[in-house]
């Protein structure tokens, strides 16, 4: 299961790329899989205020549907139009392709975000 | 995202659990066994059964077998069919029934012998199932076995199934009709072939001991490698048989609907001799306009309708959906649904096309918002033969 050092990662299996005002949240290789086939994405819109823990979206597959939840404050900027189109890329490509949205940060990132090390620690703990 | 939690007993293992943790499936636990979910992408498993061939363990079915002199009039008076009027090597759709009409299972029932029958009932319900046949066939001196231990049940389904299991095995499979069952020798193993499935294409189930499970498994695996054959676990098998219109206990059937709620009164036979668990109930059922009819609908929008969302007509509550899952082979969500009857005719399906541009007073309640269905003719799926 690949958990990319470079990311951070929510209890809620989103994962985080923060490059200055900006962040990029997708959800985990571990949660694509537990999914299973996505077939669905409902990301928050362009210019969505989010709220960091509090759900913001919905992501479903064959078999479940899950909220999404934003893992900071922001304002969205952008939505990844492909992954709508074609879900499956949030399988095929959870941390490239499959990411979901972009949020300009509303102050800091906040403090709980985990580290590649600590999210490892969680889904070990899971499975 | 939420983890699901596991909780209660361990789970029952099948035989081929070692089998399906080396292909790497994800297992899940059902009607209190562990079972492969799905072995890779749901979807692929599922258009490979379309389109070639899978393989699945079906283990966990409960096998229950009746004998004796009486066994066949026991089977008729404890269920809604008609088991004596097989032959032997000929099986049956059937059900048992409460005697207020409710349904307690959909079981297929083999007769195997002219004094021996098998009866396949649902995981879930395989203890009730036993119970009762014990009960209800106790008057007629029947013994009734549970003997899910001492099978394994492996099901080769799509239009390859055929044509790899033919290398397989030295029975002329032509001979092998619908519905119909065969002792055979499949990959050196002794088996109860049967030509039974639940997912709308052409196949096979193995019943076989235990100890031959994984051999035979292994055996059909290296059969159909140039073949198309797939692994395919309970995540595809329940689209493939949604597709196909066919109902699942606890979704479609339950103790609260009889035969006629589901559309399949036709399984109940009260022209048989001799009385039978549920005959007053049901001919009551039988005389009044259905309850609620059993229909399909196809989404317009990419959002799933799952079990338990409410069907809605111009804004009005006029049913609830019992089994939802996006259908590969059509592309779009589907469901089937209990409606009120007159919304059903008043929405009739015919000369609509699914998906088609006409407005829609079919709505399905998806977590708040109203998305637009099409009622469409069941099955969705018919495999061209």
């Amino acid at each position: 299961m690949t958990v990319p050092e470079e990311l951070q990662y929510t209890t809620e299996h989103e994962w985080v790329a923060i490059d200055g005002p900006v962040a990029t949240v997708g959800i985990t290789e571990h949660a694509a899989e537990a999914l299973g086939d996505v077939v669905y994405v409902s990301p928050p819109a362009a210019g969505a205020k989010v709220t960091a823990g509090e759900p913001c979206g919905e992501i479903e597959s064959t078999k479940s549907v899950s909220d999404l939840y934003s893992p900071v404050d922001g304002e969205v900027t952008e939505v990844n139009a492909d992954v709508e189109e074609d879900p499956g890329q949030v399988n095929t490509d959870p941390y490239g392709a499959g990411w979901l949205f972009k949020v300009r940060l509303d102050g800091d990132a906040p403090g709980d975000l985990l580290s590649a090390e600590q999210y490892s620690d969680l889904i070990k703990d899971a499975s | 995202m939420t983890q699901p939690d596991h909780t209660g007993d361990a789970p029952r293992q099948t035989p081929l659990l070692a089998v399906h943790r080396r292909l790497g499936a994800t297992l899940t636990e059902f009607a209190g066994w562990l079972m492969p979910l799905r072995y890779g992408s749901e979807t692929a498993e599922h258009l490979a059964v379309r389109t070639a061939a899978g393989l699945f363990d079906l283990s966990h079915m409960g096998e229950i077998v009746v004998t004796g002199p009486r066994a066949a009039e026991a089977l008729d008076y404890a269920l809604v069919g008609q088991p004596s009027a097989l032959k032997p090597g000929r099986a049956r759709y059937t059900m048992m029934c409460a005697p207020d009409g409710g349904v307690l299972d959909d079981l297929i029932v083999y007769r195997l012998a002219s004094e021996k029958f098998l009866v396949v009932a649902n995981a879930a319900n395989a203890a009730v199932v036993h119970g009762e046949l014990a009960g209800r066939a106790a008057g007629f001196g029947a013994e009734v076995a549970d003997r899910t231990d001492d099978y394994a049940l492996i099901a080769l389904q799509g239009p390859n199934a055929a044509g790899i299991l033919a290398t397989v095995t030295g029975t002329d499979l032509t001979g092998v009709k619908y519905y119909a069952s065969h002792d055979a020798v499949v990959c050196g193993r002794p088996v109860l072939l049967a030509r039974t499935g639940y997912t709308g294409e052409d196949g096979f189930e193995m019943f076989c001991g235990p100890q031959d499970a994984e051999p035979l498994w292994d055996g059909l695996t290296a059969a159909g490698a140039d073949r198309g054959l797939v692994p395919a676990g309970l995540a595809a098998r329940d689209t493939l048989r949604l597709e196909a219109g066919m109902p699942l206990y606890g979704n479609e059937l339950g103790p609260g609907m009889t035969p006629f709620d589901a559309g399949l009164g036709r399984v109940v036979k009260f022209d048989k001799p001799g009385d039978f668990v549920g005959r007053a109930a049901l001919t009551e059922a039988s005389r009044h306009p259905p309850r609620r009819v059993l229909a399909g609908l196809a989404c317009r929008s990419r959002r799933v309708p799952r079990h338990g969302y409410a069907v809605l007509w111009d804004g009005e509550a006029c049913g609830t959906v019992t089994s939802g899952a996006p259908s590969p082979t059509l592309g779009v969500p589907i469901a089937m649904a209990y409606l009120d009857p007159e919304v059903a005719a008043r929405a009739s399906p015919a000369g609509k096309t699914p998906g088609g541009q006409r407005e829609s007073k079919l709505t399905i309640d998806i977590r708040g918002r109203g998305e637009p269905a099409d009622l469409v003719t069941l099955p969705f799926y018919r495999r061209q033969s």
